[in-house]
């Protein structure tokens, strides 16, 4: 089973902040770290290749200190990683970010799945995973909490949704994009943080593999992001109730009727 | 698609709404996006029209005319019976190209966010994740979609102006439902699937509502949350209580889940949900960042802890130093039976 797993490199809290004088998000000093949500997308493409055997690809797009990312999912066992970094893909929305991985899993060739987090914590949009499945045109199942079952062609997987699960077979080629529920990522081992340090991690460019220069980048990308900002403040004050519980209580339940909320 | 003129862009009208309905049900959600898009069809000058996908939703489909739809259409079909977002992915897209609409609305729900990706890509179009304001560019037209990321840490502002449609999809219970009005009717038109669309389908075995899980955190108006705290299973039994008591549903922090005292559909945070709730009680919660960045934007929050130096507690509108074990059985006793 030949396995792709897509990462991001994120800032490590999504305690970002805005620049008052540029309005800008500051990214400088802030460390960076695999996404979370896709260390449960690695351990599952290294427990499926446990079981099937093949080949398990960490693959992200960002910039070149990426490479640090894709090493810790060698040190959790991935079997290699590919990095694709280039100017030209600075400013890639989902749609131009979504083109360019799966010009890159084509160019891998011979990939049955592909696994995805659920969303990244910074940009948030979770739609890498399904903007992948369609530039391949591949089947997709999203919020997958759980591997019910897989065969060399394909898998049972539930999806989550708000009201509950449902049950799904997937053929492969698909993509797959999971949550927190789906398994416990492991812990590197001392062999893994080794294989980790001597891995060569290759850079790719986008016009190696044939993206169209107009689909990649700012010229790729139909969205825009013109203006980011602060949320605004909390109201601010805080009314602290430090009496006896029945009297807390009492003020409490006040309170949310004056607001009419009880 | 790509627009390079002024005349590609006069091809493009209307506002659609792509509804979810489940079991038959249409969902809040759609109520909403009706709602947030007639004023936008107001400002363009066209109308709203809402798409219904699904099987054995046509008798449905007419009662969306209530809430502001001018037009519906209808693919109802037994292929689409589960959710199968492929085929619902080349359905829309075939509307899409067919009747060109402006801007696309759908709901930020597990479902709107598989399905609507899939689309914008096939169509060429931008897609604007998870909005919770959307408003009409005076100056030349375009859409203009604000959205948090970083957790809610900031928010952006987004335009897609030289692609149509414009795609959004928005956070459910974030815009207002507008009261129905039964005497509106709507132009009911029909879709079919076509065999094409049918070709690329996995097989939906089968489905569990969770009677656990149904509670929808994030369509909760109350959310009474636990922590370590609550120091085990029986420590979140009696937060369901609390919950039932006031019509809300049970959050988590990750610590409590973790543990295993609660599953991990109730996590609230960073990797777990992010809720905008009226009101949210956090019972034992420190605050983290990671669980604050899930929550901070409710509109009223309460704390509940021991220790009244947390950053939940310096962070809630209500902060109530006491023991979770004495506050909460006196909250269950003052809150009159609904
Ligand atoms: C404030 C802000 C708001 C934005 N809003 C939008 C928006 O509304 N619409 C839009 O189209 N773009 C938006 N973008 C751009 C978007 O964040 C980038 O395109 C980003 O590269 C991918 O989106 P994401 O971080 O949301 O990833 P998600 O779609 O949330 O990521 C899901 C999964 O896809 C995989 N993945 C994501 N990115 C990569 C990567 N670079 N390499 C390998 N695997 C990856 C991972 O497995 C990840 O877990 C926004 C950017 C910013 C800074
Ligand atoms: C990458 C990453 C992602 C994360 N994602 C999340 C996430 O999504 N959601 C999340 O919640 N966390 C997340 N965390 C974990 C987070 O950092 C905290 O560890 C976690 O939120 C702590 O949970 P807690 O507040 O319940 O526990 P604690 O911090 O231990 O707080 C327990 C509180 O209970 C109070 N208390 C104890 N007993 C009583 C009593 N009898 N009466 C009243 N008060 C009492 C204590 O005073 C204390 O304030 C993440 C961490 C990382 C690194």
């Amino acid at each position: 089973m030949k396995i792709v797993v897509c990462i991001k490199q994120v800032p490590a809290t999504s305690d970002a902040k805005i620049d008052p004088e540029t309005k800008r998000i500051v990214r400088e000093g802030v460390k960076a770290v695999l996404n979370p949500f896709d260390t449960y997308a690695v351990e599952e493409a290294v427990q499926l290749r446990a079981r099937f055997g093949g080949e398990v690809i960490a693959l992200t797009m960002g910039p070149e200190r990426a490479a640090i990312a894709l090493k810790e999912c060698i040190s959790v066992g991935a079997d290699r990683g590919v990095l694709h970094a280039d100017r030209a893909i600075a400013g890639s929305d989902t749609w131009a970010t979504s083109y360019v991985l799966s010009q890159a899993i084509l160019a891998i060739g011979g990939v049955d799945l592909v696994l995805c987090g659920k969303q990244a914590i910074d940009g948030d949009t979770a739609q890498v995973g399904p903007g992948i499945a369609a530039h391949l045109g591949w089947l997709q199942a999203t919020y997958v909490m759980k591997v019910d079952d897989a065969t060399a062609t394909g898998l049972r997987v539930r999806r989550m949704h708000e009201d509950g699960y449902d049950v799904c077979d997937v053929d492969f080629p698909a993509v797959l994009t999971v949550v927190k529920d789906i398994n416990v990522p492991r812990i590197p081992t001392l062999r893994g943080r080794l294989a980790a340090e001597k891995a060569e991690i290759p850079v790719w460019k986008p016009a190696d593999i044939g993206c169209a220069p107009e689909l990649i980048g700012l010229d790729g990308s139909p969205t825009r992001v013109v203006r980011t900002q602060p949320p605004p403040p909390r109201s601010g004050t805080t009314t602290v109730l430090d009496g006896s519980a029945r009297d807390s209580a009492r003020a409490l339940v006040a309170e949310l009727r004056r607001r009419s909320i009880l | 698609m790509q627009i390079r003129s002024e005349s590609d862009k006069a091809g493009f009208r209307n506002v659609w709404v792509v509804a979810e309905v489940l079991s038959g049900k249409v969902q809040p959600v759609t109520h909403e996006l009706l709602g947030a898009a007639r004023p936008l069809a107001d400002a363009r000058g066209s109308e709203v029209w809402a798409v219904v996908l699904g099987s054995g939703v046509a008798d449905g489909a007419p009662a969306l005319a209530a809430y502001g739809a001018d037009a519906v259409v209808v693919v109802d079909d037994a292929r689409l019976a589960g959710f199968t977002d492929e085929v619902e992915a080349r359905v829309l897209c075939r509307l899409i190209d067919e009747h060109r609409p402006e801007i696309v609305l759908c709901g930020a729900t597990t479902r709107g966010r598989a399905l609507i990706p899939r689309v914008a890509v096939m169509a060429r179009a931008g897609l604007t994740a998870d909005c919770t304001e959307l408003g009409i560019d005076p100056e030349n037209g375009d859409l203009l979609q604000t959205r948090p990321a970083f957790g809610g840490n900031i928010l952006a502002t987004i335009r897609c102006s030289s692609h149509r449609p414009q795609m959004s999809t928005v956070r459910p219970r974030v815009m207002k439902a507008p009261a129905p009005d039964p005497s509106r009717r709507a132009r009911i038109l029909r879709a079919d699937v076509t065999p094409s669309d049918a070709s690329l389908l996995k097989r939906v075995v089968e489905v569990f509502h969770d009677a656990n899980a149904a509670f929808n955190l994030a369509d909760a108006p109350i959310i009474v949350s636990g922590g370590r705290g609550m120091k085990g299973p029986d420590g979140f039994e009696l937060l369901k209580r609390l919950a039932a008591r006031v019509g809300g549903a049970v959050g988590a922090s990750r610590a409590a889940v973790d543990a295993g005292w609660i599953p991990y559909t109730h996590q609230v945070g960073q990797t777990g949900q992010t809720v905008q709730t009226q009101v949210y009680v956090a019972c034992a919660i420190s605050g983290q960042i990671q669980h604050l960045v899930g929550m901070q934007s409710s509109d009223l929050i309460v704390a509940i802890d021991k220790n009244p130096d947390t950053p939940m507690m310096k962070m809630a509108d209500i902060a109530v130093v006491g023991d979770v074990f004495e506050v909460v059985p006196a909250l269950i006793d003052e809150i009159p039976k609904l």
